[in-house]
């Protein structure tokens, strides 16, 4: 019931009986239980769920940070055994370098490519993000929403496979997180990134995904998918997409109307 | 003579009151400036209720200090200013500092980087570390002049032992409180090895190396008096020994004083390099 279709093509992302327990007080906690996904190239997945329902330990497995107790995590086929530069994170804050400048922080995965390419990288992304002037600027005198558009620079600078996203736009205020979003999205289009996303933000999940899946909370399984067939820009007072928003909250076992 | 402590007092707590009439807020100079007179008048104060008159053969009456007055100390102080001796001592304790601390930094860091990162390593040096940290220096004198001698090594010797512990404890720390998400990046970004020291494990240490070598800097000047005075025959510590034999109490008040304004000196540059780009996030703004 939680294996995609898979189309033609194999998934970049397969993911397959997925479990993991952490110790607690000498009690096993039983945080993943038989998580099976799948994303394709390109595609843009949401993890929906709430807090503490394992979604970001998921993508630490996904991502080679972390081990699974059971089961199979590949990319394109080939297990993965640890953090890869082919596919990167970005996290919710503090994923940048708060001593490195823009550029420099930008640079991060481009040391072993020569200097002339490294710096027409660089330059390319930084404009694409919109942060051309700040070149020099450090962290620390951005705003959030220009951190996480340096985070974003820095993972598109290394023509990522795939992306992994843990609540990026979590720490952002609402307004800077609705442009974000609209950013991301322009990136994601432009770039042909495959990107699995994180959030227990609702609307997120429907103003970004192509599929969504929702999570349960402990231990963590992935409840229902669903898709989302809406052209972007997505309308969010339209039918649908109330439709998807009621059948989420319904999942998540909450009622948006207060 | 005695109404002048009163009078600087007052006229200090004038200066405050009207300052604090005429701006808010204060001028930066003015409450470190008015505590140093404050001082002054206190030590002024003092050491005059610890002067006697003598009765000399010619009947005539002499004033004899027990402890100089800040006047005596500076005019105690004219020759060795004037003929370069407080300059050259000064020179030669610096000098001492300079090269036992840069020792001490470049032993320090590395092994402290290593031993922070690797937790085997960590658990085989710290404890040694740790044993021999709260050993002072002063006890490490005698075993300094059986190895180095009564020469310039011995002093050296004992600045590099008191300033590399307070590095080596300080970088390790650093090392250890780095945020799990800068190592995550950096591996994901395909960083190890080297590259993995070079741009992130030692830029997000530097600010707290730079409070550690600022600490160790300030435990290298406090020993480099004490060593001076038995291990060496020149600086500032060997300036107040041989005042003292010779009962020259102005010139030790006096190179106490001397060692305590390069002690404030070497601290502001210490403190100038925590406004270094690669290191400013990581110091709290003062707006001091």
């Amino acid at each position: 019931m939680n294996f995609q279709s898979a189309g033609a093509a194999s998934p970049k992302v397969h993911v397959a009986g997925l479990s993991k327990s952490f110790l607690r007080d000498k009690t096993e906690l039983r945080v993943l239980d038989d998580i099976h996904l799948d994303v394709r190239a390109g595609e843009f997945v949401c993890l929906l769920g709430p807090s503490g329902c394992g979604k970001s330990t998921l993508l630490n497995i996904v991502g080679g940070f972390d081990t699974a107790d059971a089961g199979r995590v590949e990319i394109e086929g080939r297990p993965v055994t640890g953090p890869d530069p082919r596919r990167v994170f970005v996290f919710q804050e503090y994923g940048i370098f708060p001593w490195a400048s823009v550029w420099d922080n930008v640079a991060l995965g481009l040391h072993d490519k020569p200097r002339d390419e490294q710096h027409r990288i660089i330059r390319h992304y930084i404009e694409l993000v919109g942060l051309k002037g700040f070149e020099r600027s450090f962290p620390s005198e951005l705003s959030g929403g220009m951190r996480q558009r340096v985070a974003l620079a820095r993972a598109l600078a290394v023509s990522p496979d795939v992306v992994y996203m843990d609540e990026p736009l979590g720490a952002l205020d609402s307004l800077t997180r609705l442009q974000m979003r609209a950013e991301l999205l322009r990136l994601w289009r432009r770039e042909k990134m495959t990107i699995l996303f994180v959030t227990h933000d609702v609307d997120e999940s429907i103003q970004l995904a192509d599929r969504i899946l929702v999570m349960t909370p402990r231990p963590g399984r992935i409840a229902e998918v669903l898709k989302v067939d809406l052209p972007h820009p997505r309308e969010i007072s339209s039918p649908e997409y109330n439709r998807i928003k009621n059948r989420l909250y319904e999942l998540l076992g909450v009622s948006h109307a207060i | 003579m005695s109404l002048a402590p009163i009078a600087a007092t007052a006229g200090a707590v004038l200066l405050i009151v009207v300052a604090r009439k005429l701006r808010d807020p204060l001028p930066k100079f003015l409450l470190p400036l008015a505590t140093a007179i404050l001082f002054l008048c206190f030590w002024q104060f003092a050491a005059e209720q610890a002067q006697y008159e003598v009765k000399q053969p010619d009947g005539t009456k002499r004033l004899v200090e027990i402890f100089p007055t800040p006047w005596s100390t500076l005019v105690g102080m004219q020759k060795p200013i004037m003929d370069g001796t407080l300059l050259r001592y000064a020179i030669a304790s610096i000098y001492r500092v300079a090269i036992g601390f840069s020792l001490a930094v470049l032993i320090g860091i590395p092994v402290g980087l290593l031993a922070g990162w690797y937790l085997r390593g960590f658990q085989a040096i710290n404890p040694l570390i740790q044993a021999m940290r709260p050993i002072s220096p002063i006890a490490w004198i005698p075993v300094a002049v059986l190895w180095f001698g009564v020469k310039d090594s011995s002093a050296i010797f004992l600045i590099t032992l008191s300033s590399f512990f307070p590095i080596v404890t300080g970088t390790m720390t650093a090392v250890q409180t780095i945020p799990l998400v800068y190592v995550r990046s950096a591996k994901n970004y395909g960083l190890g090895g080297f590259g993995l020291f070079r741009y992130v494990v030692f830029p997000a240490c530097l600010p707290q190396i730079i409070t550690s070598l600022r600490i160790a800097l300030g435990i290298a000047w406090l020993v480099i008096v004490a060593a001076e005075m038995i291990a060496v025959d020149s600086g500032l510590g060997y300036l107040i020994m041989d005042a003292r034999n010779a009962n020259y109490y102005d010139r030790v008040v006096g190179a106490m004083i001397t060692i305590g304004l390069i002690g404030i000196g070497l601290d502001f540059v210490m403190r100038r390099l925590e406004l270094l780009d690669d290191v400013r996030w990581g110091f709290p703004k003062v707006n001091s």
